[in-house]
């Protein structure tokens, strides 16, 4: 039912996205809606996170204390289920993205009525892990939907523009349950159903207004929407041949993986991707050696999160602009640097004062906004239309896991050691990863299957 | 479907979903409103005045809906389920000892709650109050009323949502010096000294103004340790010990103890340790018990469980003998100060 309108631009987005607009609004509406969708999910899981732990001790009288054990094993499914969402999604030929992504989204709505019947703590774990399992069923088919929905050359604001609205959302959640449980002194069951709603609601969004099959802007489409294609940029990297399998020839199974993973730039970025992700310090311990170290006073602690989201939020835009222009490999790279920078700060001595912890915040939230939708737009630089979601999942799920290898490392380091050795241990591990990672994503001419435009986006932006 | 069909579904679903979220706020609006009339046939509070070092009172957080719920009450010492004075200081976590006060209490702002540790003089005036990381759990005063502990559940970061930790903090009322965190504490087990970043102490029970003892976790294990203020150690002394609670007369500790065949969500029993000998001694209660008991004298052990107005007060005797009786409905973090 949406054959008319796949190129999705005219009939589901605002204004800005009209096509006859200047070049720089193209960013397209399938984008926003999707960024609406992930919003409006996380003000929906981002309330229950903050009311959890008060749930849990006030309410019930629980110590979550026992919580923390099961989270490798969560870690664990959720990254074999990531991988799992990506493949089958790139069944019929890009079809499936959206059916795998409803699922994803819906399991986890699922989950928000359920707390409401649940009150033991494994039973509470249970559905906690099924709301993950739903988070990593979603995201690579998400990331999918918005790579083939958003022409090259703007992919980096593109998913700027997503994760900024992602994070809005992770913002508003907190602020949604503290005005029930305000309106409602003690009402944690109104706080889930109004989340079940929420998340409902987000599904809705997802299913009326995503179109069932993206296809990527063909040069023609392109052109039709006002944009300067060059022709070295016009043709897609399809092993497939052929630009576009249509719709009614569409194979059933995903296309095989192996040439996939074979890939020599999907190989480079993952390898990237995990290597960095080895040095990459958790949210959680970057904030309690920012505490120590800073000595930063209790009532601000709570309050760290919000400061890398802001931070995120302000930059995800801009950084996703710059990663077009610069190239996104470049940008990822920075972004690390950007880590490596408060990584210094936190081991810099006598280093304690408010600018110090903004200006970590600040380069924290920034290595947020320069790598996480830059290495989703980067990928999706690297990999074909056909295989979008299996890429997407290969490479977020290296990270991943990579980064739950450096909180063990870390935590490991920390009791050997104490938090300034380990710390500093983690930041010479970024600093060689960052130089090996410079000279594996060196733009090489001709690389493997790939058209080598992909690598540098050319610094003529047309017709601004 | 057509763009209006779909903006039409879109409408139906925002006015369903909102009216069914509307709802639910206002009935749970209604539930909280009703807490705050008082319930017939429940415990009879009046206001009053409050001293904590009168020696014929006893003091714990009233539950009782009503006007007076969650302030600290004052009943009579030998009957706990006698008529309640409030006090008009309302905390979330209580202990007294000495004529000094220790409350945590929610502060509710405007854009969110916070918590603050208030600590009080004889009469439950404020003397000085400090920001809290997160949700109080536990409170102690040391015998003589000179030095304060207590201990928060603080959430790490928005993105790992089942991360939890405590945070314990030791405050000298007469110097105002803050150890704001029990973690920096060196910490010894088994003779070697521990590092580790997993590492939560919790639920402090004094000996006197400098020696406590408290719970420390590392590595999935919890250990009874012995700490020092001065000193700035922690040594453990046993294995499976949380939430301790020092005798009157310093010679055992009762606390929960993990036991093995429980079920998941009831894994603790309430257990006395002898210090010298460090054998066990199971108490009369056999439900799970999440609370740090208090003793109430040098025989008897008084703790809360869940009921229908939040928690109950239990009692049950210290050497293992008898069966557990319930003290007062409706209350919470008592106190025998004298």
């Amino acid at each position: 039912m949406y054959l008319a309108d796949s190129r999705a631009t005219p009939t589901t987005a605002g204004p800005g996205a009209r096509p006859g607009r200047p070049v720089r609004a193209a960013v397209p509406g399938t984008v926003l809606v999707l960024g609406a969708v992930s919003l409006i999910t996380d003000v929906s899981s981002e309330m229950v996170t903050a009311v959890l732990p008060l749930y849990l001790v006030a309410e019930l009288g629980l110590s979550p204390l026992g919580f923390g054990l099961l989270d490798g094993v969560y870690n664990g499914v959720s990254a074999l289920v990531r991988l799992v969402g990506g493949r089958v999604s790139d069944r019929g030929g890009g079809g499936g993205h959206k059916g795998v992504a409803v699922v994803g989204y819906g399991l986890s709505a699922l989950c928000k009525p359920l707390l409401l019947l649940v009150h033991t703590l494994p039973l509470i774990g249970a559905v906690l892990a099924a709301d993950r399992t739903g988070k990593g069923l979603r995201t690579a088919p998400r990331d999918a939907m918005i790579s083939l929905a958003s022409e090259p050359a703007v992919r980096g604001r593109a998913f700027g523009v997503h994760r900024a609205m992602d994070t809005a959302g992770a913002l508003l959640g907190p602020l949604v349950a503290f005005l029930v449980l305000r309106a409602a002194a003690g009402g944690y069951d109104a706080v889930f159903t109004v989340s079940g709603c929420v998340a409902a609601l987000g599904v809705t969004v997802l299913l009326l207004f995503v179109p069932g099959r993206i296809r990527s802007p063909a040069p023609g489409a392109a052109e039709a929407a006002g944009r300067l294609p060059s022709p070295a940029r016009g043709s897609r990297p399809s092993p497939a041949h052929g630009a576009h399998p249509s719709p009614a020839h569409a194979p059933a199974s995903a296309p095989p993986l192996r040439p996939l993973l074979r890939l020599p730039a999907l190989r480079r970025l993952t390898c990237c991707a995990v290597l960095l992700g080895l040095t990459t310090v958790s949210d959680s311990f970057l904030y309690l050696t920012l505490q120590r170290r800073l000595g930063l006073s209790e009532a601000w602690f709570p309050l760290l999160p919000l400061g890398t989201a802001a931070a995120f939020l302000l930059l995800a835009v801009p950084l996703g602009a710059v990663a077009d222009r610069w190239g996104r490999r470049r940008l990822f790279l920075l972004g690390h640097l950007a880590l490596l920078g408060a990584y210094g700060l936190l081991l810099a001595p006598s280093a304690a004062s408010p600018v110090a912890t903004c200006l970590v915040l600040l380069l924290h939230g920034g290595f947020y906004a320069s790598t996480d939708g830059v290495l989703a737009a980067a990928t999706a630089d690297a990999v074909p239309d056909t295989s979008r979601g299996s890429g997407l999942a290969v490479v977020q799920t290296g990270q991943a896991a990579a980064r739950f290898g450096c909180s063990l490392a870390f935590g490991a380091a920390w009791t050997a050691w104490g938090d300034r050795w380990a710390l500093a241990l983690a930041a010479a591990g970024l600093a060689l990863a960052a130089a090996l990672s410079a000279r594996l994503l060196r733009p090489t001419p001709a690389a493997g299957a790939l058209p080598p435009r992909t690598d540098a986006p050319t610094p003529s932006e047309p017709a601004t | 479907m057509n763009r209006t069909a779909r903006l039409l579904v879109l409408l139906g679903a925002v006015l369903l979903l909102g009216g069914i979220a509307v709802g639910a706020t206002l009935r749970a609006a209604g539930r909280a409103a009703e807490k705050d009339r008082t319930q017939a046939g429940g415990p009879a509070v009046t206001s009053g005045a409050v001293r904590l070092s009168d020696p014929h009172r006893a003091f714990f957080r009233n539950m009782a809906w009503g006007p007076h719920r969650d302030e600290i009450t004052a009943v009579p010492a030998g009957r706990l389920s006698g008529p309640r004075t409030a006090s008009g200081v309302r905390c979330l976590r209580f202990h007294a000892a000495a004529g000094t006060g220790i409350c945590l209490q929610a502060v509710h702002g405007e854009l969110r709650d916070t918590y603050r540790a208030v600590v009080l003089d004889d009469r439950l005036h404020e003397r000085r109050h400090y920001d809290l990381a997160g949700t109080p759990t536990r409170a102690r005063v040391s015998p003589g009323g000179r030095t304060v502990a207590w201990t928060v559940f603080v959430s790490g970061d928005s993105y790992a949502g089942t991360a939890f930790s405590t945070r314990t903090s030791i405050l000298d009322t007469r110097t105002g010096h803050l150890d704001a965190n029990l973690e920096t504490y060196a910490l010894t087990i088994d003779g070697h000294r521990v590092h580790a970043a997993d590492t939560n102490v919790w639920g402090v029970t004094f000996a006197d103004d400098d020696r406590f003892y408290a719970t420390a976790a590392t590595g999935g294990k919890t250990y009874l340790v012995r700490g020092d203020r001065t000193a700035r150690t922690l040594r453990a002394l046993h294995a499976n010990v949380e939430c301790p609670s020092l005798s009157p007369d310093g010679t055992r500790i009762a606390y929960k103890k993990r036991v093995a065949d429980a079920d998941p969500d009831a894994p603790w029993r309430l257990y006395v340790l002898d210090l010298r000998t460090l054998r066990e001694t199971a108490t009369g209660e056999h439900r799970t018990i999440d609370d740090q008991a208090v003793w109430q004298d040098r025989h008897t052990l008084v703790y809360a469980l869940p009921g229908d107005y939040g928690a109950d007060l239990w009692t049950v005797p210290a050497d293992g003998s008898g069966t557990p009786r319930r003290l007062a409905t409706a209350a919470l973090a008592p106190a025998f100060p004298h």
